[in-house]
């Protein structure tokens, strides 16, 4: 579904910011599309323009080199509260294809994994010694490799741990309906023994709405 | 013997139907309920790949993030957020999924409703694309939040494809103080914890507390759970959450009752098990929590003052905070009391259950909202909303001054909003940047202590608040 990730390599936007909320990331604003593939601008919105919808120069993201960013940088508990994937989408539409992080939100960390969006946990430590890094534009550079599992950059070279499962959904950009409808007929044969086990919780449709 | 089991665990293992050799296992999925603001694109995605709804009955649908809650009964606006709801109507019939319309008497957020309904059971895995599903927890039910890509799997084929989470017990023990709401419990957790101090963990909340808790108070608890950074907030099914389920309108009934309520009993956590990590908080110490900044971390009881930022060690704990107050207007060393505010929101999946209603039209009967404070009071259902005003609760808003609303997410979800720079003292979940509105400041309380603020004109403290009165 998503396209393919192996190796990200280019600019990273430092982010030095604690607990950036999905709401932070794309805003609801009025009138905004819901939809895949028009979230480009929503990214980051009220940071990246004012009311008027003018980009705001002060903001990192909207200054040279960083605003060629391929990797985000920040603080820990990234893309807490909503569980809004087009925080993810927006990300991804604007360029984005990694954020490294101390910690993400649960939703926002799985929401990524299916969508292209790399999340890479470091010690928090580590972090900030890359954010002061990235900060020089000479060093701005990022190589995060999803095969070899390690992120480099100047002066430093880190491992970094995920899953296997959600490794190969990145690698291979799976879509995770495909691969279950092909145990369909395993799911239905559990489903009937579910429903023996269980039987109060069928449900009959009529009743419902 | 088997092995001592939490609930948690009991409830994974039920559902699992395969673990693969990554790690990841395909759980069997109960309960799904839509809403209108993330189920769209999923929609779109089933039909671009041809493919039909798994299990049509499992899923309810129900519109609540979009909805105007000024008026009900005319037609809807015009504008992107009624094509929202007009769109999920829409998708429903297409795909032959169970809907609650707009209109229907049945309608209300979803998190209320759902289990309002019966639709959720103890035992049960039950999902929506919505962070605070987490509050089917107090339903003795593995209730989560997940995104639109996981929605499309769960409406294709009736599953998901997950990975156990880490488990965590939060006991609190002892006897809550008078005046003291399931949400400041909550807000006093997070305050311990920090707003990812759950993150990767399912939270079991235990203890003696918990077990007096009222089961609108324990979804309180547990909706609240994701502001701690857990997904999952469960509460062990107990003899008060069976009575409170039995006839509801999607319970079974009869035989099937019987045998559920005989599984339910066994799912509390056995003697024995373990946890991954265990947080221990007295009840006792529990006082009125009020929000002072941006995070839901940013909590204090109501007798301390604004944090000087200078007093987190942590530098990043220090600029978050710095950051905070400029965003909200706040000087360091404020006390919480002297914090004045524009306007009260009674509402939300949090805290906009009858309960809630009680306790805020206790506070304010008889009284006025101070003449520079707006009031809106938003139930969480319309059920809610017509029991509320068979009590003659809406008339104890009104004539208090208050707004007596439809029920939806109104000013939680940021669909209805105030204007810039507007201080609110808000019974909602989140207090994040611009959540209510463009440079609107949150402060997250209790239905009561929101009340009193809004009488009084600033915080103050719930358990001094009308001393003398009756």
């Amino acid at each position: 579904m998503s396209e393919p990730l192996t190796i990200v390599e280019g600019i990273a936007a430092p982010l030095p910011l604690k607990n950036v909320d999905t709401d932070i990331i794309w805003p609801g604003l009025p009138g905004l599309s819901l939809r895949r593939g028009d979230q480009a601008r929503n990214a980051f919105a009220r940071l990246r323009f004012d009311p008027e919808g003018a980009e705001r120069p002060d903001f990192i993201l909207n200054q040279l080199p960083w605003r060629e960013a391929k990797i985000l940088v920040a603080g820990s508990n990234f893309g807490c509260g909503s569980s809004r994937e087009m925080a993810v989408w927006g990300l991804v539409e604007w360029g984005m294809r990694c954020v490294i992080a101390p910690s993400f939100g649960d939703i926002f960390f799985n929401n990524a994994c299916l969508n292209g969006l790399l999340p890479v946990i470091l010690p928090e430590n580590a972090v900030e010694a890359i954010l002061a890094t990235i900060t020089d534009p000479e060093r701005s550079v990022l190589k995060v490799d999803l095969v070899a599992m390690r992120v480099t950059g100047s002066g430093f070279n880190l491992p970094f741990m995920l899953d296997e499962h959600r490794r190969r959904c990145l690698l291979h950009g799976l879509n995770e309906t495909g691969a279950t409808l092909q145990q369909i007929e395993t799911v239905r044969s559990f489903g009937k023994s579910y429903a023996d086990r269980f039987p109060w919780t069928r449900i009959e449709g009529e009743k419902i709405a | 013997m088997t092995r001592p089991r939490t609930l948690y665990a009991k409830i994974w293992e039920t559902h699992l139907i395969d673990e693969r050799s990554d790690g990841s296992c395909l759980l069997w999925i109960d309960r799904h309920v839509l809403n209108e603001g993330t189920s769209i694109q999923a929609f779109d995605s089933l039909r671009e790949a041809g493919l039909t709804i798994e299990r049509r009955e499992m899923h309810l649908a129900v519109a609540d993030h979009a909805v105007p809650t000024d008026e009900r009964g005319g037609p809807l606006p015009a504008g992107t957020r009624s094509d929202r709801i007009l769109q999920l109507e829409r998708n429903c019939t297409e795909f032959g999924i169970p809907h609650i319309p707009y209109l229907s008497t049945r309608q209300g957020i979803c998190h209320v409703i759902a289990p309002e309904q019966g639709f959720v059971l103890p035992g049960m895995v039950a999902v929506c694309g919505d962070s605070h599903t987490a509050t089917l927890g107090a339903m003795g039910a593995l209730g989560f939040g997940i995104g639109t890509s996981e929605i499309e799997q769960v409406l294709a084929t009736g599953t998901l494809i997950q990975q156990p989470s880490k488990t965590m017990a939060v006991e609190i023990n002892g006897i809550l103080g008078d005046g003291i709401n399931a949400k400041d419990v909550i807000l006093h957790l997070i305050g311990v914890i920090g707003a990812a101090g759950g993150t990767g963990y399912a939270i079991e909340y235990r203890g003696s507390a918990i077990e007096a808790m009222s089961i609108e108070a324990r979804m309180t608890l547990s909706n609240m759970s994701v502001e701690a950074g857990a997904r999952v907030g469960m509460i062990a099914p107990d003899e008060q959450l069976i009575q409170w389920l039995h006839g509801r309108a999607l319970t079974p009934r009869g035989a099937e009752w019987d045998e559920a309520v005989a599984y339910w009993r066994t799912l509390p956590t056995d003697p024995g098990a373990t946890f991954d990590r265990i947080v221990q908080i007295k009840a006792a110490d529990i006082a009125p929590q009020v929000t002072w900044g941006t995070s839901p971390e940013h909590v204090v009881a109501v007798g301390a003052a604004v944090p000087d930022p200078e007093s987190f060690a942590d530098p990043t704990r220090a600029a978050a905070a710095a950051r905070a107050l400029a965003y909200q207007g706040l000087q360091p060393g404020t006390p919480i009391q002297a914090i004045a505010i524009d306007r009260v929101f009674i509402g939300s999946c949090t805290n906009a259950r009858l309960s809630d209603l009680r306790a805020a039209a206790n506070v304010v009967r008889g009284r006025h909202l101070a003449s520079h404070v707006e009031g809106f009071v938003v139930p969480g259902s319309t059920r809610i909303r017509r029991d509320a005003e068979e009590e003659g609760l809406d008339r104890v808003f009104i004539e208090a001054g208050f707004e007596w609303r439809h029920s939806g997410c109104s000013m939680c979800g940021g669909a209805e909003t105030a204007p810039p720079g507007t201080r609110i003292a808000a019974t909602s979940n989140r207090n994040f940047e611009h959540r209510q509105g463009r440079d609107v400041r949150t402060h997250l309380v209790s239905p009561a202590m929101a009340a009193a603020a809004g009488i009084a004109g600033h915080f103050v403290d719930i358990r001094q608040f009308g001393k003398g009165r009756a």
